[in-house]
């Protein structure tokens, strides 16, 4: 993992008294809300339905237990016990007090975390692939390149305030675990036929109010003119786009209305301008940051024998534990979607649990996943078991990975004040209406996200079921999307027709599976039989 | 009837206009006719509130209601957690929110 050095160190560190300093001011007066807003939206600072809430980056979505324990610290101190992790594999916690704020971030500080740029106009956190540095499939480990990206867009001086918030996502492997190609940049990191590592270029996917899949800007660009392509892209960005208009200002907006190939033509003048400028690392200092990212010491001569016997154990290995590159290892996922519970939800001492494991099962590494779940990403086979029952002991082995109940859902209108409906209670419906694992496991990999508002937090575009919140006359309706997916097999979810109430969408739910169980093929997925079957049998159900 | 709601500055919590002061209970909330924005403009520069807003309210006998759901969870506390709202001994509380 990266550590801090000095310069990291010491921007963090003044950054927190900058912010006290400002949030002195604010109590004192000295600032008017109008000012105060921006400069606490640059720390991750939200005014919320209940009170502030923080929203702390998880760079790439990778921490150590240290810093998960600190996770938990800031939740059972400062928190009302627990905090809810994102799908931008961040945490928020959602009861802060301004007077407090300082000395959670000072607290962060001390574990090198921080909150900034979790929000406004900027380069937000970069996110990667949960399975980065243990996956079988990765041509290498994406997150060196992340760190980079990392350093590069912290306090960008040009990019600090661009037309629209900026998502940038990182992989390395043919399978797409970070919704790659809904971000304003995707990078697909790859090899060409000579080897040489280089970045496939996605620009201008996203969710919100206009989804758009990404295009391909360009097939390969080497790795160490990385730098200065993105720099390129996002300065043709900065230039052109829509800063009159909040709703036309993502990049994706610019991209389709240009067109990709006006895009890419802009990006490419502006490289060969970039890269004169000599942004791009050196190779000493990209081995330094690569350095950080080593596979770590694993045993070798291990058996990938397991004892399944214990036929609770046998489902979660089943269904939570993913193949590891290194033989005699594997990847536990951690699901945070008990039946009836909050989705993406922990309490204080779970986090510190899961940091403890952790530590002493996965060579102190931890990831967030943007389905709003935690992984072990190096956990011996032999460990599994005692792991498997730390976690059952605290509620965290529902083995539910990719069914139906694992449900990416917003805060909504429970906690967020831009949403217009309310998305954990629709989660929580559908999971106990699907509580039988067995039908789950029937129905198989079975992705649904919901959104309490058109923003998307809750990824429904992308859902092999999809759920929209919405306000209808001053109640809560919810869209049925169907058919999206933000894997490798990208596609945007198609609205079904009218929306529901809340115990509506749930059956609703309910007659779409029925449907694909009596439509499927052997081997077909839900979204694999949609897309052989169309929308109208599934209308149909639904409707009449 | 128009009530003043808005965030307590340090700690954010969620504060009705009662008249004269501000109280965490919607109940306790005062109808604040067409003053609402003048009051909001001086409790605000007094710092005893933060980003006030006037929204309509039903009066009912339990106290003034928010027209808008949104309102009504900012009033009781998130409907998904009883524990964290102002009654956290009625589990059926967040039925007043729907």
């Amino acid at each position: 993992m990266y550590k801090y050095d000095q310069y990291d160190q010491s921007i963090v560190d003044a950054r927190v008294e900058e912010f006290r300093d400002q949030v002195n001011r604010r109590l004192s007066g000295a600032l008017s809300e109008d000012q105060f807003k921006p400069l606490r939206l640059m720390n991750g600072l939200y005014l919320q339905l209940h009170a502030y809430m923080l929203r702390v980056a998880v760079p790439y979505g990778t921490l150590d237990g240290r810093q998960m324990r600190m996770l938990g610290h800031i939740a059972r101190k400062y928190d009302r016990g627990y905090g809810h992790f994102t799908t931008r594999q961040n945490i928020q916690y959602n009861w802060i007090k301004l007077e407090e704020a300082p000395d959670i971030l000072a607290d962060l500080a001390s574990v090198e975390m921080h909150a900034i740029q979790t929000s406004g106009n900027c380069i937000r956190n970069i996110s990667s692939d949960q399975y980065a540095g243990a996956a079988s499939d990765e041509v290498t480990d994406p997150r060196p390149w992340a760190e980079l990206l990392r350093q590069w867009s912290t306090f960008h001086p040009e990019f600090s305030y661009l037309p629209r918030k900026f998502k940038i996502a990182v992989i390395a492997a043919a399978e797409d675990r970070a919704a790659m190609r809904l971000h304003d940049i995707g990078i697909e990191l790859v090899r060409n036929e000579a080897g040489t590592l280089g970045g496939k270029i996605f620009v201008g996917g996203g969710m919100g109010r206009t989804p758009m899949i990404a295009p391909e800007i360009k097939d390969f660009v080497p790795a160490e003119d990385l730098l200065s392509y993105l720099e390129a892209c996002l300065r043709v960005y900065n230039r052109h786009g829509r800063r009159d208009n909040i709703y036309k200002a993502r990049i994706k907006i610019l991209v389709h209305e240009i067109g990709a190939e006006d895009y890419r033509r802009q990006v490419e003048e502006e490289f060969a301008h970039v890269k004169t400028l000599g942004i791009d690392p050196p190779a000493a200092e990209l081995e330094r940051i690569t350095a950080f990212f080593a596979p770590p010491a694993f045993a070798t001569g291990l058996s990938d024998e397991l004892d399944l016997s214990d036929p609770d154990f046998r489902l979660w290995v089943q269904q939570n534990v993913a193949a590891h590159a290194q033989p005699g290892y594997a990847i536990a996922n951690i699901s945070l979607k008990p039946v009836g519970g909050i989705p993406g939800d922990a309490t204080a001492d779970q986090i510190d649990l899961m940091g403890d494991l952790a530590e002493r099962y996965s060579f102190d590494e931890l990831r967030v996943t943007h389905a709003q779940n935690i992984v072990l990403p190096h956990v011996r086979k032999a460990d599994l078991y005692a792991v498997w029952q730390a976690l059952d002991e605290a509620g965290l082995a529902t083995p539910n990975l990719d069914l139906i109940s694992d449900i990416i859902a917003c805060p909504g209108l429970d906690y967020c004040s831009l949403a217009n409906a309310r998305s954990i209670p629709v989660a929580q419906k559908i999971a106990e209406r699907f509580a039988d694992l067995d039908r789950q496991r029937d129905l198989g990999e079975l992705k649904l996200k919901i959104s309490g508002c058109i923003n998307a937090c809750g990824h429904h575009h992308a859902g092999h079921i999809g759920i929209l919140g919405v306000d209808r006359k001053g109640t809560e309706n919810y869209q049925l999307l169907l058919g999206g997916s933000g894997a490798e097999d990208v596609s945007l979810g198609k609205i079904t027709g009218p929306g529901f109430d809340e115990d509506g969408i749930v059956d609703a739910v309910e007659k779409v599976t029925d449907t694909y169980k009596s439509l499927r093929q052997d081997g077909e997925r839900f979204v694999d039989t949609y897309r052989r079957v169309g929308i109208e049998p599934f209308k149909e159900a639904i409707y009449g | 009837m128009k009530i003043l709601t808005g965030n307590d500055l340090p700690t954010g919590d969620v504060i009705w206009w009662t008249g004269t002061e501000w109280s965490r209970h919607v109940e306790d909330a005062a109808d604040v006719g067409e003053e609402g924005e003048s009051i909001a403009r001086a409790e605000e520069g007094a710092r005893r509130v933060n980003a006030p807003y006037v929204i309509e309210a039903t009066a009912t006998p339990e106290g003034p209601r928010p027209a808008h759901i949104k309102d009504r969870v900012r009033a009781l506390g998130p409907t998904v957690r009883p524990d964290l709202t102002l009654k956290p001994a009625d589990p059926a509380a967040g039925n007043w929110v729907i």
